[in-house]
């Protein structure tokens, strides 16, 4: 198990207002790492600041290369991808077409003017991972929810990037699409890092490697998730939000 | 039908149908002065490629390509006036609307227009660059949508009423008047035919290349970055690239029509290349269908027709027909008559399999 | 420092023009994101409504009061016509609006050109407003004075209007979060079609004021849009404080660059400094920083 990214004293400010404030997280590879909170917690805009997308100060770095000031698509160069929230993903072009242009960010201007023959064998080998083989040619657009976000964590995957920052990855999924995706989600992670930034507890509770609870932008507390369901400040964090509260009484009985 | 021309055979049969409509049915078929008005189409329908790829396939509106059809216009005009100066009076004459305007003087930057190799470059160097370096500028910082829209059209204003101002440009009136287009008399008719041809050569060879440029990788690329620009970013592409060459080939395209636009029509003015007669261009897009390849084309060959056909004996009718055109086609029918081919299709085979074209 | 002064007044003054003509655009391309390409088209049925008001009462200064507020009401009942025809259809299709906008404009000409005739007609200039002031050594035409305070005016009773008013706070309130104001029980399309009025009002008000200027031909209001939609864009979205100080500083900029050089350069210049500026501000001047929705 490695360090794959490391992130210290990061802070982001909107026009006086602290989103984060001051949080330092690492990403091990091989786990699946859950970013938890209540809203407003700062969990996305951190997400933000790490792809480059929300100017912070603080330190983020991977395999020893600050991250810091560099461009959004040199951030994803360096093996970095993230999902979004509603799904993003090309839905005008087929399923095969997004995962080819996923796996394309290296290619030269010369191989991109001409057409492609055959897709490439690490597109064939996602497109098997995520389930979606039958459906190569269909256009994203008509995938259903939960396939979306299958094909949005291929597009990674395809990309070859080794540190994935997943933005609610089963909103609006089914129990058996959960688990498939919670699965998936160990399979990627054995040679990569995998956050997942996520309201739901019980997936939090059957998949999680470790969790980090943020609150008002700042690391409330971080470690397995009995440690973190067992701490009375995290349980005071949830007493507000009355459903999550009960998530975390449940766990705690 | 559309699946046919998906395919290598259907590409090929595609195309020869209309070289032979071009080069053989039309100046069989068309007296001298239609194939000129003709030729005069083409080079809009040639402005109109271009526009398809940047706005139908890009996302980027571009109101300004009246600004490279202009530059493509201009250069060669200024080569023109300068040949025909050189055949009456010699070698480094001045222009005869130099002349009325009392310029003695060849302006520096005129003289090297005299040869023709070096006009040329310029048609194909100028607007390109100048695309670029300005996409560039607009695109790394991630002006789009409706900003790069008002952005594009200004420059067409500004660059209009540039040329307004200089009198060694020929001001309000343009230039004209051209006698010799590289040595062949534009009197003749033969001569004018064969400006036809160059135009339908160069029409053929503009689709052509936006055929490739779509089917390419990179079309399915500039296709995404259209509708999700942020996402490609984060697949650790830099956007800013995709866009600036569709925008540097609409340029390129319109800069090739406006030099061909000069020896056909024999005028080229401020008034053809501002803020409104940018605009137009986007109407026959609009209309054709602004993400097909062959859309962009029939619409601003239709367009052009009509304007030709109906703005002199109705002219209010016409400007009513047009404001009427852009409201309701963009409104109701933004894919344009190519997808009503399309939307026809997806009534008929509503309960079947929707199965999607590679 | 007569110079000085001239120019900083021809400044301030094209000023308050680009700013009239872009305060109604600044509410409507600023707020709600609609591109109204048939705003100078509006600002010219102001100046027409300026035109026909002088025909019918005669007296200078009073059909220029009368035109005020009913160019307002004019200006502002074709943009509720136009909101309700077409561009609530169109509230997710930016781009497509403005070019639809622009067959309105085009149709709206066309109509001006039949009703008035292509040829420019003109407005007398009320007695009072004839002449010029001295203002530190330099002659000012009163017409520019009052367009400059009916400027100033416009503007403070805009912010007012949003800042005090129950009407404005449900404006700020859409143009913040558009589903947070519905859910807390806005109606946001009476808000749109509010904004729509307001915003193509002040292109009416605009109208009637730059008769005191110029001609007023079909294709008078075609020749302020692009630079007034130029001082939004600089200005920033939704910032009618960003609105004003661009076009003071395009103004400004224009003028002076004017002195040295010509009017045609001049607007050369405005395009490369707007383009230079959107480099360092991508945003316009004044943005609200929040996070991000990707």
């Amino acid at each position: 198990m490695t360090t794959a990214l490391t992130c210290t004293n990061i802070h982001v400010d909107f026009d006086g207002f602290k989103a984060v404030n001051g949080v330092d997280l690492t990403l091990d590879r091989g786990e699946v790492h859950f970013l938890i909170g209540p809203n407003g917690a700062g969990k996305t805009t951190l997400v933000d600041a790490v792809t480059g997308l929300a100017k912070y100060s603080g330190s983020v770095v991977k395999d020893g290369v600050e991250l810091r000031g560099k461009k959004v698509h040199h951030i994803a160069r360096r093996g970095i991808g993230r999902t979004f929230q509603t799904a993003t993903v090309f839905e005008q072009l087929t399923v095969a077409q997004n995962l080819d242009i996923a796996a394309g960010a290296g290619r030269s201007p010369w191989s991109l003017l001409r057409r492609r023959t055959v897709l490439p064998d690490n597109v064939v080998a996602v497109l098997e991972q995520i389930g979606l083989a039958g459906q190569a040619q269909t256009p994203a657009g008509i995938l259903a929810h939960g396939q979306k976000q299958w094909l949005e964590i291929g597009m990674l995957l395809v990309g070859d990037a080794d540190v994935l920052l997943l933005d609610e990855p089963i909103a609006g999924m089914g129990h058996e699409e959960r688990d498939t995706t919670g699965r998936l989600l160990h399979e990627i992670a054995e040679t990569r890092a995998v956050a997942v930034v996520e309201h739901d507890m019980d997936f939090m509770r059957a998949f999680a490697s470790r969790v980090t609870v943020l609150h008002a932008g700042a690391v409330l507390a971080s470690g397995s998730v009995d440690e973190v369901s067992n701490d009375p400040r995290v349980q005071e964090v949830y007493l507000g939000a009355s459903h999550e509260q009960e998530a975390i009484d449940a766990a705690t009985a | 039908m559309s699946r046919f021309f998906a395919t290598r055979a259907g590409v090929w049969s595609g195309f020869g149908a209309a070289a032979l409509v071009l080069f053989g049915a039309a100046p069989l078929l068309l007296s001298g002065f239609r194939l000129g008005l003709l030729a005069q189409f083409l080079c809009y329908a040639i402005v109109a490629v271009g526009i398809g790829l940047a706005w139908g396939r890009g996302g980027m509106l571009t109101l300004g390509q009246g600004v490279f059809f202009g530059m493509g216009a201009y250069l060669m005009a200024m080569h023109m006036k300068m040949a025909d100066a050189e055949f009456r009076n010699g070698h480094g004459a001045v222009p005869d609307f130099m002349e009325l305007a009392g310029i003695r003087e060849l302006p520096a930057y005129w003289v090297p227009f005299a040869s023709p190799v070096f006009t040329i470059a310029m048609i194909l160097v100028l607007p390109t660059g100048f695309a670029v370096l300005l996409g560039f500028a607009v695109f790394k910082r991630r002006v789009k949508g409706a900003y790069f829209a008002i952005l594009s059209q200004a420059l067409a204003g500004a660059f209009a009423i540039l040329l307004i101002g200089q009198q060694s440009m020929g001001g309000f009136n343009g230039l004209s008047r051209f006698r010799y287009f590289f040595g062949y008399n534009l009197d003749d008719a033969v001569n004018q035919q064969m400006l036809y041809f160059i135009a339908a050569g160069v029409l053929l060879v503009v689709v052509a290349v936006a055929l490739q440029l779509r089917r390419s990788r990179y079309g399915e690329l500039l296709v995404a970055v259209r509708d999700a620009e942020e996402r490609v970013r984060f697949l650790g592409y830099d956007a800013a690239n995709i866009k600036v060459v569709a925008y540097a080939a609409a340029a390129l395209f319109a800069a090739v029509a406006g030099a061909i636009f000069v020896p056909v029509v024999g005028i080229i003015s401020p008034a053809s290349i501002g803020i409104v007669p940018s605009i137009m261009f986007i109407l026959g897009v609009a209309i054709g269908g602004r993400a097909s390849l062959v859309g962009p084309v029939v619409g601003a060959l239709a367009v052009a027709w009509a304007q030709t056909a109906l703005s002199e004996q109705f002219p209010s009718a016409w400007t009513y027909a047009q404001g009427l055109l852009f409201i309701v086609v963009i409104a109701l029918l933004p894919g344009g008559i190519a997808s009503v081919a399309a939307l026809t299709k997806r009534f008929q085979a509503k309960s079947a399999t929707v199965e999607a074209a590679a | 420092m007569d110079l000085l002064v001239g120019q900083l007044f021809t400044g301030l003054s094209t000023g308050s023009i680009l700013l009239l003509a872009a305060l109604g655009l600044s509410l409507t391309f600023g707020q709600m994101g609609v591109i109204n390409m048939a705003h100078g088209e509006f600002i010219m049925a102001g100046c027409y409504t300026a035109y026909v008001t002088q025909q019918v009462v005669g007296d200078a200064g009073v059909s220029l009061l009368i035109a005020l507020p009913v160019g307002f009401l004019v200006g502002g009942a074709m943009g509720l016509v136009l909101e309700w025809l077409l561009v609530r259809h169109l509230y997710q299709r930016p781009l497509d609006t403005l070019l639809v906008t622009f067959g309105v404009g085009l149709v709206l000409q066309q109509v001006a050109r039949d009703v008035f005739g292509a040829p420019a007609v003109n407005v007398t200039v009320p007695e009072f407003l004839r002449g010029g002031v001295d203002l530190l050594g330099t002659a000012v035409p009163k017409t520019r004075l009052f367009i400059l305070a009916l400027a100033v005016v416009a503007v403070t009773v805009v912010a007012l209007v949003l800042r005090f008013t129950a009407a404005g706070r449900r404006i700020r309130a859409v143009v913040g979060n558009r589903d947070l104001a519905e859910t807390a029980g806005i109606s946001s399309r009476a808000v749109d079609a509010g904004t729509f009025f307001i915003g193509s009002g002040l292109a009416g008000v605009a109208g009637v004021a730059l008769t005191l200027i110029g001609s007023t031909s079909p294709t008078t209001g075609q020749s302020y849009l692009v630079d007034a939609f130029l001082v939004v864009v600089a200005g920033g979205m939704g910032r009618i404080k960003g609105a004003v100080v661009a076009a003071v500083a395009l103004g400004t900029f224009q003028a002076v660059f004017e002195t040295y050089s010509t009017a045609s350069l001049a607007k050369v210049g405005v395009f490369v400094v707007i383009v230079v500026f959107l480099q360092l501000r991508p945003q316009g001047l004044f943005t609200l920083r929040t996070r991000s929705l990707a």
